[in-house]
């Protein structure tokens, strides 16, 4: 016990101390894997889309050479950004582009490189995921699309990706919280995200357990809330279970369908009355 | 029967040419030199057994499929000859599919909206008031709220009408709409097809359903592997086949 209560005053001693250090990193932590989650996830769905036009042998030669080409340029993006360490990614491009372009450029901001990288790297991992979430939609809604005279940009903008996107939402929930601790790498080029503010803190006065305390229950309570947050989401998407019916129907001949309760779960009627039986 | 033979020679142009049609999936030979015109207001019925090639002219002729062979001339213009756009064809043909194909995420209004402001470039209120219109002609308006999981197949169907003819198609394809429904709700899709038959809606039905075939169309086409086996009116088909393979056929139905 005695243990314990020397913790949390070390913790308070170092929260008074570096409390607005730690807030200002978490915040850093946030920001950045918010914005990196949602530009991957354009990059991502532009990826998915680029990568999904059909084309036939009949196309000509050019167009097929084009898309051909689009899909290899893709599939080694995929590949580099999702074969390598982002810590590597991160070195990488930080001094990459000040020594090819002999130190006429450099990044001004530790904060575009950050984003840079991190959004590249989700990037490459949500083109798959997109990918999988466009195969995952039935052949029939494209047909339904092809019908009435839809291309395959108005196909999947108004058909195919608002599905996808339903379905991919717990991967996308789950490179936000990967990004949310994996930013953590981004301290290599200087970023000062939650995890620097537990080296400036803890280097200070050598507390390091009291400061990774301090830094494990920063990261579970937020991607604690992410979870919650994106399950509500998630619910939201799946639209609501009942509808308002305008009028009667004059044309349907069986009893009974003038509204339809919200579809529950499978064999939830039969629970019911299983219920109501008492059983 | 409001229509038959004698009306087209009063017509010009047919809508629809299909010229020595063919297609295979590599060596399975799945249409055989198909030939026929469709012209305004025909409702032609396309019946024969499973893997007779019924479905594959129907998904050919909307270009969901590519044939193999042969012209497909609409309004003069073959659509099979590189440089044509197959969209735009598309959306002047339209198409109704046995399993519906609504699409999941919109509700039944924007099922229909959709291809309208997209497609045909339509302002929204326009569109919304068109799709309301024929919503109500099959029967659907008090659902225009919800989603197609929602509401059962022999709904989703009528929607898929309404979508179809929003596009204001010159031709309209059935893919067995009715096999996928339950046998109650079978007659409510029938019902709305009859309606448009009667309007004058130029139609092309693959069905199992042969009292439509019968009473409503105006021609049939029995089809057996792969080719029109025999062609004719109603009468002709269904009261005096002359082939041997549709007279067994049609006997097969009858003994059910």
């Amino acid at each position: 016990m005695g243990k314990f209560a020397q913790l949390i005053q070390d913790i308070e001693k170092l929260w008074d101390k570096f409390g607005d250090v730690y807030l200002r990193g978490i915040r850093s932590t946030l920001i950045l894997a918010l914005v990196a989650t949602a530009i991957g996830c354009l990059i991502g769905f532009a990826c998915g889309v680029l990568n999904t036009i059909p084309y036939t042998k009949k196309d000509p030669l050019p167009k097929r050479f084009v898309l051909k080409l689009i899909r290899v340029v893709i599939r080694i993006y995929v590949e580099v950004f999702r074969g390598t360490p982002m810590m590597l990614q991160a070195v990488f491009i930080f001094y990459g582009l000040p020594y090819v372009t002999n130190l006429q450029h450099r990044f001004d901001s530790i904060w575009v490189a950050s984003i840079l990288v991190v959004s590249i790297n989700t990037g490459a991992y949500m083109a798959e995921s997109v990918r999988g979430g466009i195969i995952s939609i039935d052949p029939g809604q494209t047909e339904g699309a092809k019908a009435i005279g839809m291309n395959h940009f108005q196909t999947m903008t108004s058909v195919i990706l608002p599905q996808a996107l339903r379905n991919i939402m717990p991967q996308i929930g789950n490179n936000f919280i990967i990004n949310v601790k994996d930013t953590s790498v981004m301290f290599v080029i200087g970023f000062p995200d939650f995890f620097a503010a537990h080296r400036s803190a803890s280097g200070a006065n050598y507390l390091f357990f009291p400061s990774a305390t301090i830094e494990m229950i920063g990261y579970l309570t937020v991607t604690l809330v992410s979870s919650f947050i994106l399950r509500r989401i998630e619910k939201k998407l799946e639209g609501d279970a009942s509808y308002e019916l305008a009028a009667a129907d004059q044309l349907v001949m069986v009893a009974g369908t003038y509204r339809h309760p919200g579809k529950g779960e499978h064999l939830a009627e039969r629970s019911k009355e299983l219920e109501r039986d008492g059983k | 029967m409001a229509n038959n033979n004698n009306e087209h020679n009063s017509r010009s142009q047919p809508i629809l040419q299909i010229d020595h049609l063919s297609k295979a999936f590599g060596n399975n030979k799945v249409l055989n030199d198909i030939h026929f015109d469709v012209y305004q207001g025909d409702v032609i019925s396309v019946i024969g057994a499973s893997g007779s090639g019924k479905s594959t002219l129907l998904r050919c002729i909307n270009l969901l499929e590519t044939p193999t062979g042969g012209e497909i001339i609409y309004k003069g213009v073959n659509v099979l000859a590189p440089g044509v756009n197959a969209t735009k064809y598309r959306s002047h043909v339209g198409m109704v599919f046995q399993s519906f194909n609504l699409f999941k995420n919109l509700t039944v209004l924007e099922n229909c909206v959709v291809g309208q402001v997209r497609v045909l470039k339509r302002s929204r209120d326009q569109a919304k008031q068109y799709a309301l219109e024929l919503l109500d002609k099959v029967g659907m308006a008090p659902y225009i709220d919800a989603k197609p999981r929602q509401i059962s197949g022999g709904q989703q169907q009528r929607v898929a009408i309404a979508r179809a003819l929003a596009m204001d198609p010159d031709l309209l394809l059935f893919d067995e709409p009715t096999s996928a429904l339950d046998p109650e709700t079978v007659g409510e899709v029938l019902a709305v097809m009859k309606n448009l038959a009667n309007e004058g809606m130029t139609m092309l039905v693959v069905s199992h359903e042969m009292a439509f075939a019968r009473d409503v169309s105006n021609q049939v086409f029995f089809m057996n592997e792969g080719v029109i086996h025999e062609s004719g009116t109603p009468e002709e088909i269904f009261g005096n086949p002359k082939r041997q393979e549709t007279i067994d056929f049609l006997a097969r139905f009858r003994n059910t």
